[in-house]
């Protein structure tokens, strides 16, 4: 690189000034921003990618044998059959519902109780050592949990409801709400972390308990986390396939009771998507209840960020 | 005060009768007292042996450098500091003749009793009108209290703030959106409710412009003689012009107490004259 002096341009001062010159910091600084910035794109165009992909693969079945009252307004799911193979994805679709539906109710209380006793009661060592815990438990494989399912919840339904099998609604509904506390006790908890301190201070030194600050501030005020957190969790149970294959039972089927088994869609996409032939409508109509997943996941966590985002705003 | 403690400890909550009762003894009742107070914050000691007695129905003020142990005396009194979790005391501090450090109290109680305003305006979230009415709510739980009893206790003390003409079409809006004076005042109307005897204001004004000091400065003014007040200022002028009696602190500990103009005018202790003559601090 050109270096010139630059005495004569500098001025009475007499300074010499390479004003154009570029050290090694210069370029150390282009490279991290340009690698930073690949890292930081990749993330959107791994997703546009992934969405095309998925779309590419179910767009024949959609465009040809789709028939969307058929896949919508029916139970019946049976792309084997010799006779007239049907694609009705309506058990599947309940089958996740009630799944993450009971997760919810199993999963809400308990997280939100403990994202309120970290943040708002537990004090000093406690409050570490249960973060560090709830981190942990985030961190179990889901196939560690539906080996739980199988063979600890399975025998354990079966003798406490006296029900002829275990692999039910009740079972991966437990576990998955299991398995979605951690994740949603710590983005609750990161909610009421951040809500101001004044807040707190400003209510106790009126006299407030502690669970009168809980109740009537910082609740109302971190509100919106707190929903978005219930939502990651509700995203995070849709999307799960390994436990709830394991613990659901996987069969075909309407629920009636928390005793009946279901299968879920991505437990289906899962088990039958490596024995079909590529190409056929089978397997394209796997890959449009990928669609079906996709897009319901993103709604959920895009309203998800979109309610966070409100609280900022304010 | 030993003689007529028991009968003050009768009527802590209406500070007037306590007055009253001073009177006939003809001894000034204390508000605070407090006996050789020392605090540490984990092995940092702020406070020294810290002996002072501040009258009640007056407006005491505290002066020193940044870090002399003001704030941390005056967080303290109602048990504010405990909230860190890794503090420390010895000694008394008595409240209207209570020791307020004694294993059986109830902080609900001593908070009752005693009101505080923050350097920053810390509205709560919330409406205008529950912000005034979050304390009284507070301590009235489990009772109905009706629309318009509660409708006359915030204008009440809204009113006594001057801030009622102010923010009475607008009593639902949200208390964050309001200027930073009546923010302040908004604070400070919110203890009101609660009918405590002691005011406690750490650096009230420091967050707000002239024109907002000079407001909330008139306010604590107008509130002089109902209620106790002890305010810590970084602002000579400000304890000068608006305090009755006169704190000065240095690194913890307490040098000077006297009359505000004794203090300002005729300090006893060469460190005073010091920081008021702008050497220090």
């Amino acid at each position: 690189m050109p270096t010139r002096t630059t005495g004569e341009t500098s001025g009475s001062s007499g300074v010499a000034l390479d004003i154009d010159r570029r050290d090694l910091a210069w370029y150390v600084d282009k490279a991290v921003a340009g690698l930073v910035f690949v890292a930081g794109i990749s993330a959107i165009i791994f997703i546009i990618g992934i969405f095309v992909f998925i779309t590419r693969e179910g767009i024949g079945f959609l465009t040809s044998a789709f028939d969307f009252k058929e896949f919508f307004g029916s139970p019946a799911w049976r792309p084997t059959s010799e006779r007239k193979a049907t694609y009705g994805a309506l058990a599947l679709i309940a089958g996740t519902a009630s799944v993450t539906g009971l997760a919810m109710i199993v999963s809400v209380p308990f997280s939100l109780g403990a994202a309120i006793f970290i943040g708002e009661f537990a004090t000093g060592k406690t409050r570490e050592a249960l973060k560090i815990l709830v981190e942990l438990l985030a961190a179990i494989p889901s196939v560690v949990w539906g080996f739980i399912g199988l063979s600890i919840m399975n025998p354990l339904i079966i003798e406490t409801f006296d029900v002829p099998i275990g692999l039910n609604i009740l079972n991966s509904g437990i576990i998955l709400g299991l398995m979605a506390a951690p994740i949603m006790t710590t983005i609750a908890e990161d909610a009421l972390k951040a809500v101001p301190d004044s807040y707190r201070e400003a209510a106790e030194a009126l006299g407030a308990t502690r669970w009168q600050v809980t109740r009537r501030v910082v609740i109302p005020a971190a509100k919106n986390g707190l929903v978005a957190a219930v939502l990651l969790g509700v995203g995070r149970g849709f999307g799960e396939t390994m436990a709830v294959l394991m613990a659901s039972g996987h069969s075909v089927n309407m629920p009636t009771s928390v005793f009946d088994s279901v299968r879920a869609l991505t437990a289906t996409i899962a088990a039958e998507l490596g024995e079909t032939a590529m190409g056929s409508d089978h397997y394209r109509a796997l890959f449009t209840l990928g669609i079906l997943l996709f897009v319901v996941t993103f709604v959920i966590n895009l309203t998800a960020d979109l309610v966070v985002r409100g609280i900022r705003k304010r | 005060m030993a003689d007529s403690g028991p009968d003050t400890r009768a009527d802590v909550g209406a500070p007037a009768a306590a007055t009253e009762e001073g009177a006939a003894v003809s001894v000034a009742p204390l508000a605070i007292e407090t006996r050789e107070f020392n605090l540490w914050y984990g092995t940092f000691q702020a406070l020294f042996d810290v002996d002072l007695k501040i009258k009640s129905g007056i407006i005491t003020s505290m002066i020193g450098p940044s870090g002399c142990g003001k704030s941390t005396f005056l967080r303290s009194c109602n048990r504010i500091n405990e909230r860190l979790g890794y503090v420390r005391t010895t000694g008394t501090i008595d409240i209207m003749g209570h020791d307020v450090l004694a294993d059986d109290v109830e902080l609900l109680q001593v908070r009752k009793q005693i009101g505080m305003v923050f350097q920053r305006p810390n509205p709560l979230p919330l409406s205008i009108r529950d912000n005034v009415l979050f304390g009284h709510r507070i301590h009235h739980a489990g009772e109905k209290v009706s629309k318009s009893d509660e409708g006359e206790i915030v204008e009440k003390a809204l009113r006594d703030v001057l801030l009622w003409d102010e923010v009475k079409d607008d009593l639902g809006g949200p208390a964050t959106g309001l200027p930073l004076e009546a923010q302040q005042k908004l604070c400070i109307a919110r203890l009101l409710p609660v009918k405590p005897a002691i005011l406690l204001m750490d650096e009230p004004c420091s967050a707000l412009d002239p024109k907002g000091t000079e407001a909330v400065e008139e306010l604590i003014w107008e509130l002089r003689g109902d209620y106790t007040i002890l305010i810590v200022t970084h602002n000579m002028a400000q304890a000068r012009r608006a305090s009755d009696e006169c704190v000065f602190m240095l690194l913890g500990k307490v040098i000077e107490h006297g009359l505000t103009e004794d203090v300002f005018l005729s300090p006893e202790d060469p460190q005073t004259s010091d920081y008021i003559e702008g050497r220090y601090g």
